[in-house]
């Protein structure tokens, strides 16, 4: 599978990542990745440790800035601190960005507070009760398992409605029930047509959820594309791209 | 050339300049010590004065560097301009140290006592806490970028304090008059001791270019090499 | 502006919910003035050396390290959970959210300077009363430069491999300027004399505070984004 082509002139994709370069020191993270995605298509990202996997989602998600490059949310290129970026994109990550300290509905009522959401107060409550934690509402999240911590994380990440959902190894840590529970999550914002970037370890629930597969190896794509071909087919091509780099 | 080559050229470059730098200290010295009359009421102690007045200029030169370094560094994110940030600091620290250091062994013939709070040297203490701080700073960030921004800004902040500082201990002694040991006489001294001051100014000046150039082909020397070490092992 | 002020409020109220929940700064900030009190108090010649002339140095040593104590807390509560890059991912301007740190640094170093107060009013025998007023006013304009740069360093230090221990470092030379002008007109104060003798140290601190304020505003940004 080719690496998908650099397009010229203004895209109307819903993502576009273009020549992004990003180094930290002498360490490269990221070595020029160029990738479109249209809307509602989810992009899984395999890789091994240290490709700059994680790096992509930041620079993606607007906590990182390019040395090189640029990212097209929508055809419009994300500048730095664009408010309007921001409230497109979702983050969610294998540590949750909550506040142990706080009430699940205090941590979430913060974050309506912070995007500028009208009666935070109500979206918050709805928010708890789509990922089951409606009775748990006044209870600190430092006594939640892991598994509440991250449905809270994700009611979190989606309060705002975006567009565009980033991923960074969801499923990690997780026991069957909650790896369970947030598959259907996934499954269910694929369903509202919402662009996904997903990085995982984990192939099997990537290419279910996926509707493009990426291989990055050593800050680069070596594949990118739609998905096609079976599980085996990618265990292979997988294994084959990782041992080349060993 | 590669980048580790003309870095290497340019540290040669440096050396006659550090010598020749060298020789005219030693003029200084020489200017001073054999051929300047000695000060009436202080005897020889005070010649230390040509070595303690030019290291406070050149400290507070190093100082303003390290700010508009910084600001440029904050605006264009260029590498080059925060290691130039660096060595300028490190160098700036040599010279803020002479000035303590030279501060009290003219003062304890005089005054008996190694520190007085006196105005002056009061000032280039706490200025050497900031160059401390910076240094210190550096070294406790390991990533290079989020070094380079933290130095930026409290390199900045550091450059905005010093009229602060200033206003502090002066303020301060117009209320507590203290004894003035380190006076610098200015522009009632004598023809020969201002000359030989000029001099010193001069060659001091010239010394911390030369050294800043030094410390800074150094910096450029290291990174090119990290860099290619880098790409030879992502090749 | 109505957002900066709305995100603003919310961090503040954040960070005081949660410092009020857990107050482990806060009650180390008063073991620290309980101690700093009692060693004064019992470690000097009362016939050597006035109360009323060691207070105001002492007052203030307690307000900046105190303080210290909850400045580095500030960012530390961003750390668990990586709650940070949740306050970098949202649209929230990051000036709001420093002028938000900054906010709950005041009001937990004004808790603390509120108990001290009266504390070392008594123990020292010092006139507050009368010059309450004037003091209240030289307090406040002393801990605003000291927490808005402090806020700033800590944003730093909380990243650096030595935390806790490059606060101190990066913002005692900072401190220099507001505590003295501090210490003086406290001094001033508890002797009794006219305030116009001061004005002098005043507009030192105003100068201080204006021009800190705006550079901490000015520059957060480029410690706090990658």
């Amino acid at each position: 599978m080719a690496v998908a082509s650099r397009s010229a002139g203004a895209s109307r994709a819903e993502v576009a990542v273009r020549g992004l370069e990003r180094s930290f020191g002498h360490v490269r993270a990221l070595r020029g990745i160029d990738f479109e995605l249209g809307v509602g298509d989810c992009l899984a990202v395999f890789g091994p440790n240290g490709a700059g996997k994680t790096t992509l989602l930041r620079v993606l998600a607007g906590l990182l800035r390019p040395q090189r490059g640029q990212v097209l949310l929508g055809g419009v290129p994300m500048e730095r601190a664009d408010a309007r970026h921001r409230r497109q994109v979702g983050f969610i990550a294998h540590y949750s960005l909550l506040y142990d300290g706080l009430t699940a509905a205090e941590n979430l009522r913060f974050y309506a507070r912070l995007y500028g959401i009208d009666e935070g107060a109500s979206v918050a409550e709805r928010a708890l009760g789509s990922v089951g934690l409606g009775e748990r509402a006044s209870d600190l999240v430092g006594t939640f398992s892991r598994g509440m911590v991250q449905r809270l994380a994700i009611a979190r990440a989606l309060l705002h409605g975006p567009t565009v959902v980033l991923l960074d190894e969801p499923f990690s840590g997780l026991d069957q029930r909650a790896a369970a529970t947030l598959r259907e999550l996934l499954l269910r914002l694929r369903a509202e047509r919402r662009t996904m970037v997903l990085v995982t370890h984990n192939i099997d629930e990537g290419l279910e959820l996926a509707t493009h597969v990426a291989i990055q190896v050593a800050g680069r794509f070596t594949e990118f594309g739609p998905l096609a071909g079976g599980l085996a087919d990618y265990r292979a091509r997988y294994a084959g791209a990782t041992a080349a780099r060993a | 050339m590669t980048p580790v080559e003309s870095a290497e050229r340019a540290l040669r470059r440096a050396v006659p300049w550090i010598a020749t730098s060298l020789a005219l200290i030693a003029a200084v010295y020489v200017r001073a010590l054999a051929f300047t009359p000695a000060e009436a009421a202080q005897g020889p102690a005070q010649k230390i004065f040509y070595v303690h007045v030019p290291s406070a200029w050149v400290a507070f030169l190093a100082f303003g560097i390290v700010g508009g370094v910084s600001l440029a560094y904050l605006l264009r994110k260029d590498p080059r301009l925060d290691l130039l940030a660096e060595s300028a600091a490190e160098v700036g620290m040599v010279f803020t140290s002479v000035v303590l250091v030279t501060g009290p062994i003219w003062g304890k013939p005089i005054w008996g006592t190694w520190w007085t709070w006196d105005a002056r040297l009061t000032l280039t203490l706490f200025l050497w806490f900031v160059v401390l701080a910076y240094l210190v700073l550096r070294g406790a960030v390991n990533e290079p970028e989020r070094r380079a921004r933290y130095a930026a800004v409290l390199g900045i902040l550091g450059a905005l304090l010093v009229p602060f500082i200033y206003a502090s201990v002066y303020l301060f002694r117009t209320i507590h008059p203290m004894p003035v040991i380190l006076r610098a006489g200015g522009p009632t001294l004598p023809g020969a001791m201002l000359a030989t001051l000029l001099f010193s100014i001069a060659v001091f000046t010239l010394f911390f270019g030369v050294l800043l150039y030094y410390r800074y082909s150094l910096a450029r020397l290291a990174d090119a090499r990290a860099d290619a070490a880098a790409e030879r092992r992502d090749a | 502006m109505h957002d900066l002020l709305r995100v603003t409020w919310a961090v503040a109220a954040k960070d005081v919910l949660l410092e009020f929940r857990s107050r482990t700064a806060f009650v180390s900030a008063l073991v620290f003035t309980a101690l700093v009190l009692a060693i004064f108090n019992f470690a000097r010649d009362p016939t050597a050396v006035s109360a009323r002339d060691l207070a105001p140095g002492i007052l203030w040593i307690t307000f900046t390290f105190a303080g210290m104590l909850g400045l580095n807390r500030a960012f530390a509560l961003e750390r668990e959970n990586r709650a940070l890059d949740g306050l970098l991912l949202s649209p929230a301007s990051r000036t709001a959210v420093y002028l938000g740190k900054v906010l709950a640094n005041l009001a937990f170093v004004g808790a603390v300077e509120a108990v001290a107060l009266p504390l070392f009013a008594l123990f020292f025998n010092v006139p507050v009363l009368p010059v309450l007023g004037p003091l209240v006013l030289v307090i406040a304009l002393a801990t605003l430069g000291f927490v808005a740069v402090g806020t700033l360093m800590s944003s730093m230090a909380v990243n650096t491999r030595l935390a806790e221990l490059m606060l101190p470092v990066l913002l005692l030379p900072f401190l220099v300027p507001p505590v003295t002008s501090a210490v003086q007109m406290t001094a001033q104060l508890f002797a009794g004399r006219p305030f116009s003798e001061a004005l002098g140290w005043l507009r030192l601190l105003v100068g201080y505070d204006v021009i800190f304020v705006a550079a901490c505003i000015l520059f957060f940004e480029s410690t706090i984004e990658e």
